[in-house]
């Protein structure tokens, strides 16, 4: 096993850095419809079969978009194990919650139609609601926290953990800036949602889409720009102090860590960064725009747009830091102290090399099978089949 | 024993794990089953077999969604329960899991979707493929997992290293390559293919018994005969291999499931039945099959089988080594690059036993501090359970081979018989679909509890995985998915009872007409029947 020198140690860490922004923003891209959808379901849909239509919607591809989810949980334990360790522990309660919607969602989807009573579908439906709505909300405060830095340290033995009793692992997350960066989200996943939508039904739940997809948009410019400014004035930011070894052992506890007086001073160092938050910004404003003129394929374009701005503004903000310790600075987790071996980064992104590119090409082939809109009829017709 | 965060994180992971385990064995085997059947449709065109695949299909699509929800839980909960443990193994146990997700889980849940909604916008053969594609995705998945899962038995190409104070991965091929990997692969995806032959026989067997759906049943019986027969054989043959490879690999899960304490002269007997007593370190009236054990575990007639008395010797010594490479270990955390070659040279001799030193974190901070009587109760702490794994193992095995009796039963009659089957045996069958799914729990059981305590073979102590979590947290989320999970049983029981009692849902004609209106819109020609009759699946 040579192989992998031909790579250094650096360059594969910030391309994994970079896949881990590729797996979240493939994610959102993804299952953020389907969230959206879930989360628009009792507003967008009044009688059963709008209902049904908007579910169909999503029916057959919400499997293959929750994997994202997956492979993200997969490819963190693979290529940042401290971060999966830390987060997912760290984060309890929350996390749970998450899991809790992701494990209905499924059955929700799959049994709804399955039984004519009404009580049954109003559950399953409450579900589907819940399930999409409140996973949107929590991603965004979860991304809240770590950008104000999350309480935590490392043992001697690099045990993770995590300061706090243990109800504040769910409502010491609720801060008012974790809570505006939830917005952010929940409202730029039913823009997205919206603008699915738009594009795969007709008649009043398309209607209905476009009149809240296009009020979420501006929520979510809105939000995000005043959380932008709330960056600049009332949160402090992280910075490494002193030589940074970026080919070293991933061993937290051997690096330096200074709090500075915010994160944007990032912009200065790299201006070029701009271009994200400028991207969401736009998306978004042309998301809204599409969404009133009734454009379908256009806006689904640009609301993705908007959600690879948000995403990778985050990301590139933050750089190096992945995620931040608020109570003991030293512990902070960066892209050069967190990462798995260099063998392991490499044979990871072997391995991505080849599966990627052939994921795409299936799912984008199984899109265009499925290209069309759903119709009433649509549902009417194959009842049992359908969800 | 103290009932601590421990012991509660055990307990949430056994019941997640095995809930998981109710769905996927049946996932693995009817997904083939089903492409077997369509295989079948495509090749005759024959609208009975279109009939079955999407029967069973339909019957697939309730059991697959929770094996999907539940299989969420076990992706996550390393990382919320086990966060030392994902830390300490993450760089060589994260990989598969995320190949998994590349390769496997991608592959089947992308195309589940086009399985269940793509009949009308497919041709026959690109369906087929579709059908395929979802089955291999399903096995593949299995084989990443069981290559996380055999690693944790048998840690192959990685080492520790002390300044990033985890295991890192030396070589990926021996990890991919395991032998016990390759071994428990095959073992369990085998089991999936009889759980699911004895699904579809005992369904099957149910409307024959109530003279519903004849020619649907009778075909699936004799295909699931033929598919369960071949199974049947291989995960006894495989289950005999994964024995193998414990003989070298994990001697003390071998010598418990065996109760077997004492080292015996070559070739060991085998112990069909017994009653193992932890306390005195015997077996009363136990049943020997001479040279068995040294047949099956070593396939030789000299080579010795250690027993467990031998096992916990071993174990002292390791624990003494590992304590000498801690004590360097701490020295190498202080002084980094700049640590003296000596020191550097005591790890290296004797970091292969650095995971029986923390052993002792049971019992002291400090292994170093470790007092003889502490060494001695970590060296017996070695030793796992005797009896649930003796029996336990003993009724998977019988189980197997009431499998094998009754795959070559149905086989026979299906086959020679004119697919004629006795009342008796039909009756049997439908009692017996409980009985895959025990064997495979119990497999399970024994695979991971016969290596406790570690999570990690010689590595890594279950006692030392666990994330630094309060009794709370960890009580509401095990309240929180035991309620789930009753529920969703519930329900998917409701529905799979329903949909079975409902039967097949369209009829031959049906499928005719369908076949004819698909076959003239996939060639463009509309006529003005398919115009006036809605271009879809016939509903009930």
């Amino acid at each position: 096993m040579i192989l992998h020198d031909l790579m250094s140690y650096e360059l594969l860490r910030v391309i994994w850095w970079g896949l881990l922004g590729v797996l979240l923003i493939g994610f959102a891209l993804t299952d953020g419809f389907d969230m959206g959808v879930g989360a628009l379901l009792p507003f967008v849909a009044k009688a059963d079969v709008e209902r049904r239509v908007a579910i169909n919607t999503i029916g057959p591809v919400w499997e293959g978009n929750q994997v994202w989810f997956i492979l993200g949980g997969g490819a963190i334990f693979a290529a940042w194990p401290p971060l999966y360790a830390l987060s997912f522990s760290g984060f309890y309660l929350a996390m749970f919650v998450v899991l809790a919607a992701f494990i209905v969602r499924p059955v929700a989807f799959k049994y709804r139609s399955k039984r004519e009573d009404p009580r049954w579908r109003a559950t399953w439906d409450w579900a589907l609601f819940a399930s999409g709505a409140v996973p949107a909300l929590l991603f965004g405060v979860a991304v809240g926290n770590v950008i104000q830095g999350v309480p935590f340290h490392f043992t001697d033995d690099l045990m993770p953990i995590y300061e706090g009793a243990w109800y504040m692992k769910f409502i010491g997350l609720l801060d008012p800036f974790s809570i505006l960066a939830g917005l952010v989200s929940l409202s730029m996943l039913i823009m997205h949602g919206s603008a699915w939508l738009t594009l795969k039904a007709e008649g009043k739940v398309q209607t209905r889409a476009r009149a809240i997809g296009s009020i979420a948009a501006l929520v979510a410019v809105g939000t995000y720009v005043l959380a932008g400014l709330w960056l600049a004035v009332g949160v402090d930011g992280f910075a490494t102090v002193g030589e940074v070894v970026t080919d070293g052992p991933s061993n937290p506890l051997h690096s330096e860590v200074a709090r500075t007086s915010s994160w944007l001073s990032a912009y200065a160092d790299r201006p070029w960064i701009a271009i994200a938050p400028i991207m969401g910004i736009a998306g978004g404003l042309l998301t809204f725009l599409g969404l009133r003129a009734g454009r379908e394929v256009s806006t689904l374009l640009v609301s993705k747009m908007a959600i690879f701005g948000v995403i990778s503004s985050v990301g590139l903000t933050m750089f190096p830091f992945i995620m931040p310790s608020s109570s003991d600075p030293q512990s902070s987790l960066t892209v050069w102290n967190s990462s798995s071996s260099h063998l392991t980064l490499f044979v990871m992104l072997v391995a991505t090399v080849i599966f990627m590119p052939i994921i795409l090409m299936y799912t984008a082939w199984v899109y265009k099978v499925l290209w069309g809109k759903v119709t009433e009829e649509d549902v009417t017709d194959n009842s049992s089949s359908l969800y | 024993m103290e009932f601590g965060i421990v012991e509660l994180s055990r307990l949430q992971f056994a019941v997640t794990v095995m809930y998981h385990f109710l769905f996927v064995p049946l996932t693995l085997g009817l997904s083939i089953l089903v492409a077997i059947m369509e295989t079948v449709y495509v090749m005759t065109n024959r609208p009975i077999w279109r009939q079955m695949t999407k029967f069973w299909g339909m019957l697939f699509g309730i059991n697959f969604v929770l094996g999907v929800a539940t299989g969420i839980t076990m992706e996550f909960q390393f990382g919320m329960n086990w966060s030392y443990y994902s830390h300490y193994v993450g760089d060589i146990f994260g990989a598969p899991l995320a190949i998994e997700g590349l390769m496997a889980f991608f592959l089947e849940a992308t195309f589940v979707g086009l399985f269940f909604f793509g009949w009308d916008k497919l041709s026959k053969v690109a369906h087929l493929v579709v059908a395929w594609l979802v089955a291999i995705g399903s096995n593949f998945s299995a084989l990443w997992i069981l290559i996380a899962n055999g690693w944790m038995q048998n840690p192959v190409g990685a080492e520790f290293n002390p300044m990033t104070m985890r295991m890192e991965m030396t070589n990926f091929f021996e990890v991919l390559f395991n032998e016990v990997a390759q071994a428990k692969f095959v073992h369990t995806v085998s089991a999936g293919y009889v759980t699911a032959s004895v699904f579809v026989i005992g369904v099957s067997a149910w409307y024959l018994l109530r003279s519903r759906h004849i020619e649907l049943a009778r075909r699936s019986l004799t295909v699931a005969a033929a598919f369960g027969l071949a199974s049947a054989f291989s995960v006894v043959l495989l289950g005999d291999e994964s024995g193998y490879s414990a003989t070298h690999s994990q001697k003390m899960k071998l010598a418990a499931i065996e109760a077997m304490w004492e080292t015996h002269d070559a070739p060991a007997p085998f112990n069909l039945v017994g009653f193992p007593d932890q306390e005195a370190r015997e077996t009363h009236y136990a049943i020997e099959i001479p040279w068995a054990m040294g047949l099956i575990g070593t396939r030789s007639l000299t080579t010795e089988i250690p027993g467990i008395n031998d096992l916990v010797a071993t174990a002292e010594d390791r624990i003494r080594s590992g304590v000498i490479a801690y004590d360097a270990l701490v020295e190498i955390r202080e002084t980094r690059e700049a640590t003296d070659p000596a020191i550097l040279a005591q790890f290296e001799d004797h970091s292969a036993d650095l995971g029986f030193a923390f052993l002792l974190k049971r019992y002291v901070d400090d292994p170093r501090d470790a007092t003889e009587e502490q060494i001695i109760q970590a060296s017996n702490d070695t030793v796992p359970q005797v009896w649930p794994l003796f029996w336990a193992f003993r009724i998977m095995v019988g189980l197997g081979f009431g499998f094998i009796a009754t795959m070559a039963y149905f086989f026979y009659r299906a086959s020679f018989k004119g697919m004629n089957f006795p009342r008796p045996a039909l009756h049997l069958a439908v009692w017996m679909i409980p009985a895959p799914w025990i064997a495979a729990e119990l497999g399970w059981f024994v695979a991971e509890y016969g290596r406790q305590p570690w999570t990690v073979d010689g590595v890594l102590p279950t006692a030392m995985s666990v994330s630094a979590l309060s009794m709370t947290e960890v009580a509401l989320t095990l309240a929180g998915f035991v309620i789930f999970y009753t529920i969703l049983f519930i329900v998917e029981m409701g529905l799979m009872l329903k949909y079975i009692r409902k039967g097949p849902y369209e009829d031959v004609e049906a499928t005719e007409a369908w076949n004819k209106r698909h076959t003239d819109r996939l060639s463009g020609r509309r006529n003005a029947d398919a115009i006036t009759r809605p271009d879809a699946t016939p509903a009930e």
